[in-house]
């Protein structure tokens, strides 16, 4: 039993676990404090102030998200003293803001207004003291608008917390203080690895995506275009939130009518992809442990997933050295693009030169990464716009659409079809799971031997995830392997990947097989997904990803028609010619600074 | 004018209440050797029993701290010096750090002695840089002499990084250890959590230095002098208008009219007590206000202003300090000082009403409750005792 502390709330009695905060104890007892700075993902800050409470006998207001409950405490949290405590917080930090909500883009769904909206603060209360910041648009993925910025150094926490980047740092002392990047370069020019972690955790407008709807639009406009879609699988998770229902829900078919009425010439599914990448990369792990088991080659092992683009730029940078661990294979939505503008393409009699391809993605590091000048394999520029889940939203509702209502539809062919190994991409551990389901089976001719396919241990929200399968009774060519013990890792959250990068920088890695996402729950927690982003929704979303694989009939990659037909017809095998010029690619060592 | 200072000199040093503690002449390896003999509890007792407050402005009990750290779990423990001497008007840490090193040393090492500590470092203040060969000296003779003695404590010197807010206790831990100037959140306090989350004494200057000399002498020779709440004595920087600025050990309890009757001349119109972030007495309340901390309290600072002087500027000039030395964390210290500062300009340009002063005043209150550290707390102090006493030269 975990050792108890007995307080008041506004009267009610309330017991917590030692070591809880007065804003833990109010939320047990159903009260709500507004807190900014404060985020459960993150370390304590108490730097907003907003959340204070008076105690019962002391003078000085307490910040509840930052003061431990104690025994016999007398808190209140709604008393004259705090609401005009809290009052003045705000008006303070509205006299520093650039108050220009009508043409924000968090206008609606930010922290700041919302609570301004709640306390109302007089405009003349203070004197407006918003200086004169230059926008920051030079990165792909994320604008930075200091003028909308309030301080709570949430984004600071999070790229040093949970991405270990620490691309973002706070400068200046005084009133000269802000948020910075290293020698305040632009945003493009530093470590940033674009995962928009920090983006999902600002509670304002200071840090957005950079979008294109309006780009993508045109394109829909202009009927001299084909324009084709793709979404990710953590799209279908997120998007219910993003248009106003509650999360824990995929909406597949509904999302895909929805792409049609948009104008989309042809709706496909990175999930086709995804199916497409667990081939390509699992034969890419097989032939790297062929090589070092059988012909005792000096090979790259472990083998590192290659999908997330936040974590690339992050190796790259980090982890120069170590970049040839790294699966070649391009990411989900790299693989698509090309495809389209030449398998697509050619079996529709279409000029690639008048196609445009459009992903909507739960992440921003994917607009980074369509831009990276690896990425023209098909001649042209082989994706063209990404979009967040959130612009996807926003494009839903410009267009008047009453998502709730619509009908399912299904993807085009011939790049929609897909499994529920696909699916699973979205969440942490669903790329080694997927990976896992088809490796067995090749090896061994045999399902994975784990109950209804779900290769549990890698499944979940633990940091880093561990797993070990003996391969046993494998076919002849495969031979090799037999018992074999397959030792596999998952990360997600750069935080959590860097000791096992390291691990492989001091060739002490016990792996054979490492996946990583870059963002904290995998692509469901994207940094282009809904907000807000907690556990509570991380879990959610999970859970509505699981679902959506369980109630699919194929659910392993190598079973997906058309990625069986892509193959007879277009790409021969996993690791050929075609799919060396298609598939794969080269990363660059960057520099730290 | 030369005669008359001598006299004025001659007055003060003769005054009653005027001591010579700190930088008498001491005999340091006696003293060395009897904190080397003495109980750590009986530190603890010996210094409680002085009634000895901390010197650097908050005025905490010292002893509470020891007895905090020695009570917390922990192989290691730190004693931090703080030599960060930041508050405007404040010169006293660097003479005795100048002239009586060795007593800081061995009030740090009783310290050390009290709560299990080997570590010990002394925080000192970029400016001081010039400082640090001379200190350095002396601290290698201390530590080795300390090891030959086979007490296991040693200590070190870490510049400062030139903020005025790493003088404030927790702001200067994150300093030591390598970052951004920038107050915790207490609790827990350092006592429990300090340097690299372990536990930490922090003292200023001249606290240590009578630490050191309660245990030389006995609480008995700190607690007979002061008053009931104010005990012992202190060093006082004097500045401002007066003609004989500098440093002097007085005993605590003086009223500011005796004050200023020693240091101002018939001029005084007002005394800053405490620095920027201390309180302003005007010269009607001079008589009734204690010097201490049943009264204004102080870190040393004493600052006299005739009356040549314009408080908007004074004032004008502490909002400033203000506003650029805030660390610009939290919402009312780094938005609040500039909103001050704003809005006394705003009514002197009458570009806002003379009203708006009592919008200000609430601010200014606010600020204490709700910022996180001491020192957006404190702006209120010159804030409100400025504006209140002296409204007219402020609004008009
Ligand atoms: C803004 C600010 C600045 C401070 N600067 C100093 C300083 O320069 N020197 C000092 O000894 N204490 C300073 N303090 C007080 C310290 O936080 C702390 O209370 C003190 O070092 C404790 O030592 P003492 O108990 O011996 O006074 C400052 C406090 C604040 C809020
Ligand atoms: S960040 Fe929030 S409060 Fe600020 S302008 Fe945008 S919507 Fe309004
Ligand atoms: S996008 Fe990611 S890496 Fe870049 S600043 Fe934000 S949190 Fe840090
Ligand atoms: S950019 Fe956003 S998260 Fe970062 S400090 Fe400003 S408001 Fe907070
Ligand atoms: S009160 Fe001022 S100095 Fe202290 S934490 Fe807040 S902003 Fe920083
Ligand atoms: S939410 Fe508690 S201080 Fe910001």
């Amino acid at each position: 039993m975990p050792e108890m502390v007995n307080l008041k709330i506004n009267d009610i009695s309330v017991s917590v676990e030692a070591g809880s905060t007065i804003l833990d104890a109010a939320k047990k007892a159903n009260i709500k404090i507004p807190t900014l700075c404060h985020h459960e993902d993150l370390c304590i800050a108490g730097n907003c102030r907003v959340c204070v409470v008076e105690q019962k006998g002391v003078n000085a207001l307490k910040a509840s998200c930052a003061t431990p409950a104690e025994e016999n405490m007398e808190i209140f949290t709604n008393t004259n003293k705090v609401r005009e405590a809290r009052k003045t917080i705000i008006g303070l930090l509205l006299s520093e803001h650039n108050n220009d909500c009508l043409h924000c883009y968090k206008n609606g769904n930010c922290e700041l207004q919302s609570m301004a909206k709640d306390y109302l603060v007089d405009s003349d209360k203070y004197i407006s003291i918003l200086k004169n910041y230059e926008i920051d648009r030079s990165s792909p993925s994320i604008i930075k608008d200091d003028s909308k910025c309030i301080r709570c150094q949430r984004c600071v926490r999070t790229c040093a917390e949970l991405q270990d980047v620490n691309a973002l740092a706070v400068s200046g002392k005084g009133s000269e203080m802000k948020i910075s990047t290293f020698m305040e370069k632009p945003m493009d020019y530093v470590v940033c690895t674009n995962c928009g972690q920090c983006v999902t955790h600002c509670p304002t407008g200071a840090l957005v995506e950079k979008n294109y709807i309006d780009e993508v639009w045109d394109v829909l406009n202009d009927p001299s275009k084909h324009v084709v879609v793709q979404t990710a699988p953590a799209v279908r998770v997120g998007l219910g939130e993003a248009v106003g229902l509650d999360a824990g829900k995929s909406y597949t078919g509904k999302m895909v009518t929805a792409l049609k009425m948009l104008g989309f010439d042809a709706v496909f599914d990175t999930n086709f992809s995804a199916d497409l990448t667990i081939l390509e990369e699992g034969t890419e792990l097989l032939t790297r442990l062929k090589d070092k088991i059988e012909n005792k080659k000096d090979v790259a092992l472990p083998q590192f997933t290659s999908c997330s683009p936040g974590w690339i730029k992050y190796i790259e940078h980090e982890f120069p050295d170590i970049l040839d661990y790294l699966s070649t294979c391009k990411s989900p939505q790299q693989m698509l693009g090309p495809l389209a503008k030449t398998y697509y393409a050619k079996s529709m009699g279409i000029d690639p030169k008048d196609m445009v391809v459009v992903s909507i993605m739960p992440c921003t590091a994917k607009k980074f990464e369509a831009n990276r000048p690896e990425m023209y394999s098909s001649g042209y520029k082989d994706v063209d716009y990404v979009i967040t889940t959130r612009e996807f939203g926003r494009m839903i509702q410009q267009a008047g659409i009453d998502f709730e209502t619509l009908k399912d539809s299904e993807c085009d062919s011939i790049l929609g079809k897909h499994t529920g190994a696909g699916v699973i991409f979205g969440a942490t551990g669903g790329v080694m799971e997927a990976a896992l389901r088809t490796a067995y089976e090749i090896i061994t001719g045999r399902e994975v031997p784990f109950s209804n396919l779900e290769v549990t241990p890698v499944r979940g929200l633990e940091g880093v995830k561990e797993a070990t399968i003996k391969i046993e009774g494998c076919k002849a060519e495969w031979k090799f392997l037999e018992n074999v013990e397959l030792k596999v890792a998952v990360a997600h959250g750069l935080s959590n990947a860097r000791p096992l990068a390291a691990q492989v920088q001091n060739g002490e890695s016990p792996y054979h097989f490492i996946e990583i996402m870059a963002c904290p729950g995998g692509c469901i927690a994207g940094g282009g997904q809904p907000m807000p982003v907690n556990n509570n929704i991380r879990k959610k979303r999970t859970e509505a990803i699981y679902n959506e694989d369980e109630s699919l009939q194929l659910r392993k990659s190598h079973e997906n028609p058309e990625v069986k037909r892509i193959y007879e017809d277009f790409l021969e095998k996993p690791l050929g010619h075609k799919s060396h010029e298609l598939l794969h690619t080269t990363y660059t060592k960057r520099k730290k600074y | 004018m030369v005669i008359d200072i001598k006299e004025k000199e001659r007055k003060v040093n003769s005054h009653k209440k005027r001591v010579n503690l700190i930088f008498k002449e001491h005999d340091i390896d006696k003293l060395i050797e009897k904190v080397l003999k003495t109980e750590p509890e009986k530190i603890i007792d010996e210094i409680k029993d002085s009634g000895l407050r901390g010197r650097g402005g908050a005025g905490f009990p010292t002893w509470i701290k020891l007895k905090g750290a020695r009570e917390a779990k922990s192989d290691i423990k730190y004693v931090v010096c703080n030599a960060d001497e930041g508050e405007p008007g404040t010169f006293k840490d660097r003479e005795i750090i100048e002239k009586k090193a060795e007593k800081i040393l061995a009030g740090m090492m009783a310290v050390a002695k009290a709560i299990g500590a080997k570590e010990g470092i002394i925080y000192l203040r970029a400016e001081y840089n010039y400082l640090i060969d001379g200190l350095q000296k002396k601290i290698d003779v201390f530590n080795k002499k300390l090891e030959d003695m086979k007490f296991d404590f040693t200590v070190f010197i870490k510049s400062g990084s030139g903020a005025y807010v790493c003088g404030e206790e927790t702001s200067l831990l994150e300093s030591l250890e390598g970052k951004r100037g920038e107050a915790r959140n207490k609790p827990p306090y350092p006592a429990q959590e300090g340097y690299l989350g372990k536990p930490t004494v922090i003292n200023n200057v001249e606290t240590l230095v009578y630490a050191a000399l309660i245990m030389l002498d006995g609480a008995e020779c700190f607690k007979k002098l002061g008053t009931m709440s104010s005990k012992g004595a202190k060093v006082f920087s004097v500045s401002g208008d007066t003609d004989i600025p500098g440093i002097y050990e007085i005993e605590m309890g003086m009223t500011l009219k005796e004050f200023a009757e020693l240091f101002g001349d018939s001029n005084t119109k007002a005394v800053q007590v405490g620095g920027a972030s201390g309180f302003c007495v005007p010269r009607s309340k001079f008589e009734e206000t204690v010097i201490g901390f049943e009264g204004v309290p102080t870190g040393g600072s004493m600052m006299l202003f005739s009356d040549k002087r314009s408080m908007y500027n004074i004032l004008h000039n502490y909002l400033e300090f203000f506003v650029e030395e805030s660390c610009g964390q939290c919402t009312p210290c780094r938005v609040g000082c500039q909103q001050l500062l704003k809005g006394i300009e705003s009514i002197k340009a009458k570009e806002k009403s003379k009203k708006y002063i009592d919008e200000l005043l609430e601010l200014a209150k606010n600020m204490k409750i709700t910022a996180k550290c001491g020192l957006g707390q404190s702006v209120c102090n010159p804030f409100i005792s400025i504006v209140e006493n002296f409204r007219e030269e402020i609004v008009y």
